[in-house]
């Protein structure tokens, strides 16, 4: 039933004709036509089944890959702080690679999420003339096309001699909370979790502006227009009307940036210091992500060490589908409410 | 149908992908058929003369893979090859020792490249035997960033025990012992290593354990270890930015990279207590303390002699003992011989030390075995 009925639409797009006339051709249609519908649905499905099936056969290969590793080392890999892949003491765990992939993420979002969105209200709402929206989108969407290399230059040529201005500011003054302690490591303004989360930060900021702005703008206008007739203000309209209802979009764009954070690879591995075996409390310290483990250690890694890097993608995976998971969870939530 | 044939065709091209990607080897760009020229000319190959040396049939194309610290002056040599027989194709991919050895192991090189030789164990995995080739050498030089500081001696005690966290400050006491006259600064150390498995971390490493009892039984040595201390940056060009950005900085990185990257150099404190600067001299001295064994497999943990310069290695040409093909065995010994003749004379000029005379000599003999139908003549020309 509902797939005739997509289907009369598309011939009457197809022929720019009108229902009635499109309704008349799809009952006399020849052999050729329907083979033609019927092998075009049939593609579509191949599609989203090759996608889907891409997807286990990656998390297939990698926990076989991993297996040994997980057999050695079991779930302490997950709460272990060494990474020593020299016989005869193997000895390996991503404790730090989890802490920094999760913490490098929630600051890059700490800092990503009140600017994307706040920038998708003001450039879907008629606040600012629409020529100078235009340039903002196109602007804000230019952040996308940069390559992460590049960020990662920046991050090292520029952000980090920043921040370690600013850092060892805070440091002087702050220095008593854990977070702008000293690392021992030495100098403030190196590589570190900072300059991570904020390269990551600006990194996922287009994803979240872009859809965020869609989500905000394909609210029906007369939502928009009821609330005003009722007599609410500008501040009213867009916090108790338009936000809640493009609310399932946002949480999605905070999602998928969540996702390219914790996966990003190139621009963390420059900047995040990748010290594999310290958690440090302190911002200014460096760390490091699984994402930038694997990256950094493939290439020369043998056996069981290859293994364990398998086993941290695999990890890595699960993080990912867990918070995947709970975005659905929260978007549920709020659509009851 | 077309359509439909097409769309399982791109699935199976994804998938593909996506497994090429996950194994991250090049495996499948076809390596294995390293040369098509398994014609007819190989009934009179044996009457080959001497003045015709490179009569391999038809063009003949090899592809290595392997470590990326040789990888400059390789890809000089390959260059200049074809230059010299045009019939002749060399390819090289550095992907990595760990990689090389890896797809040398898999059959999809003609020869793979490694700044560690192999194990035996991994050696027992070729059926067709292989060959270890040190075709060039390098060392490990300290870089640091200091204001004012441009000449820097570390004895072995104190560059060990920097790395190992327990000197963290540039004043220290027993730096200053050894650097009379020089004003070293109230700062804090920063150490920079390696943050990707590196033959580099491991010929330091392997040094460190030599000279250290406590470096042994801690960090030990290999191309990934447990840093006590420092922030990781990614390949030797990391390393180098990483020390130029950072006041205060010590890292360790190969001597090219330092002298090309105008980064100070520490001069070093060697077995025989003598301090030498890494130069290409004490370097080739260095290599030259060593006697290598039959397998040509030997590092240079610690060298003796007054002017060698402590942290050297050799990078191995990983070769086959047998190849199917006459032709690729040939064109193998073609390119050992040249790397060991003309190869040596721009080593200098890219910053790797050249082999001394002695083991130019055991290196061509031993690739001499390659192919019966070519002599490699490493005699002066």
């Amino acid at each position: 039933m509902v797939r005739s009925h997509i289907f009369s639409i598309t011939w009457v797009k197809f022929f720019m004709s009108t229902p009635a006339q499109s309704r008349q051709a799809g009952k006399n249609r020849s052999q050729a036509d329907r083979t033609l519908d019927r092998s075009f649905i049939w593609i579509t499905r191949i599609f989203a089944f090759s996608i889907a099936a891409v997807l286990v056969w990656i998390g297939f290969q990698v926990a076989v890959q991993g297996l040994p590793a997980l057999e050695q080392f079991g779930l302490g890999f997950l709460f272990t702080s060494t990474w020593s892949p020299n016989p005869p003491n193997v000895e390996l765990g991503i404790l730090p690679s989890i802490y920094g992939t999760l913490a490098s993420s929630f600051i890059g979002l700490l800092i990503a999420v009140p600017i994307g969105i706040g920038t998708a209200v003001l450039l879907s709402e008629n606040i600012l003339p629409l020529s100078v929206r235009t340039i903002l989108v196109f602007l804000v969407e230019l952040l996308a096309a940069i390559p992460s290399v590049v960020y990662g230059l920046w991050g090292i040529f520029v952000l980090t001699p920043f921040l370690g201005t600013v850092g060892t500011w805070l440091n002087k003054f702050l220095g008593w909370i854990p977070l702008f302690s000293r690392p021992e490591s030495g100098a403030i303004g190196g590589p570190g979790l900072l300059p991570a989360g904020i390269i990551l930060a600006i990194m996922t900021l287009p994803i979240i502006t872009a859809i965020s702005r869609d989500a905000l703008t394909s609210v029906p206008k007369n939502l928009r227009e009821a609330a005003y007739g009722l007599g609410c203000t500008r501040w009213e309209t867009l916090l108790k009307v338009i936000i809640p209802a493009a609310f399932s979009g946002i949480v999605s764009a905070v999602m998928l940036a969540l996702g390219r954070a914790m996966g990003e690879t190139m621009a963390v591995t420059m900047l995040i210091g990748n010290s594999t075996n310290k958690i440090s409390a302190s911002l200014f310290a460096p760390s490091n992500t699984i994402a930038s483990l694997i990256a950094s250690q493939f290439a020369e890694a043998g056996g069981l060490q290859i293994s364990a890097l398998m086993y941290a993608a695999f990890v890595l995976f699960i993080l990912t589908l867990i918070v995947n998971i709970m975005a659905e969870l929260i978007v549920l939530r709020v659509k009851r409410l | 149908m077309f359509s439909f044939k097409s769309v399982a065709n791109k699935s199976r091209l994804v998938l593909s992908l996506s497994v090429l990607a996950l194994s991250a080897t090049l495996a499948a760009c076809g390596g294995g058929e390293g040369t098509d020229s398994a014609g007819g000319d190989t009934p009179g190959a044996t009457d080959v003369a001497a003045n015709t040396k490179l009569d391999l049939g038809e063009d003949t194309t090899l592809n290595g893979a392997g470590a990326s610290f040789p990888a400059l002056l390789y890809q000089r040599w390959f260059k200049d090859i074809n230059a010299k027989y045009p019939n002749l194709k060399v390819n090289y991919q550095s992907v990595g020792s760990g990689a090389g050895v890896r797809q040398f192991l898999k059959g999809t090189v003609d020869f793979g490249a490694s700044d560690v030789a192999m194990k035996d164990e991994e050696i027992a995995q070729v059926d067709r035997g292989v060959l270890l080739l040190p075709m060039t050498g390098g060392s490990v030089v300290f870089a640091y960033n200091l204001d004012g500081v441009n000449e820097l001696k570390l004895s072995r005690e104190v560059y060990a025990d920097i790395l190992l966290g327990k000197i963290t400050n540039w004043n220290d006491a027993k730096i200053a012992a050894i650097n009379p006259g020089v004003n070293l600064p109230d700062q804090n150390i920063t150490v920079v290593h390696r943050s990707d498995g590196s033959g580099t971390t491991a010929v330091l490493t392997q040094h460190l354990s030599d000279v250290s009892p406590e470096w042994k039984n801690g960090p030990g040595s290999g191309k990934t270890i447990q840093w006590p201390t420092g922030i990781g940056a990614p390949k030797n060009d990391g390393v180098t930015a990483r020390i130029n950005q950072t006041p205060g900085s010590i890292g360790y990185v190969e001597y090219g990279f330092a002298k090309k990257g105008g980064l100070n150099i520490a001069t070093l404190e060697n077995k025989a207590g003598k301090y030498v600067a890494p130069s290409d001299d004490s370097a080739s001295i260095a290599l030259g303390a060593i006697e290598l064994p039959e397998n040509l497999r030997a590092f240079v943990t610690d060298p003796d002699g007054d002017e060698s310069y402590p942290i050297v290695t050799y990078t191995w040409l990983l070769a086959y003992k047998k190849y199917d093909n006459p032709a690729t065995a040939k064109a193998v010994e073609a390119m050992v011989e040249y790397g060991l003749t003309e190869g040596q004379k721009v080593s200098t000029e890219l910053g790797y030390v050249p082999l001394p005379a002695n083991v130019v000599e055991k290196v061509a003999a031993a690739a001499d075995s390659i192919s019966p139908d070519y002599n490699i003549n490493v005699a002066a020309k």
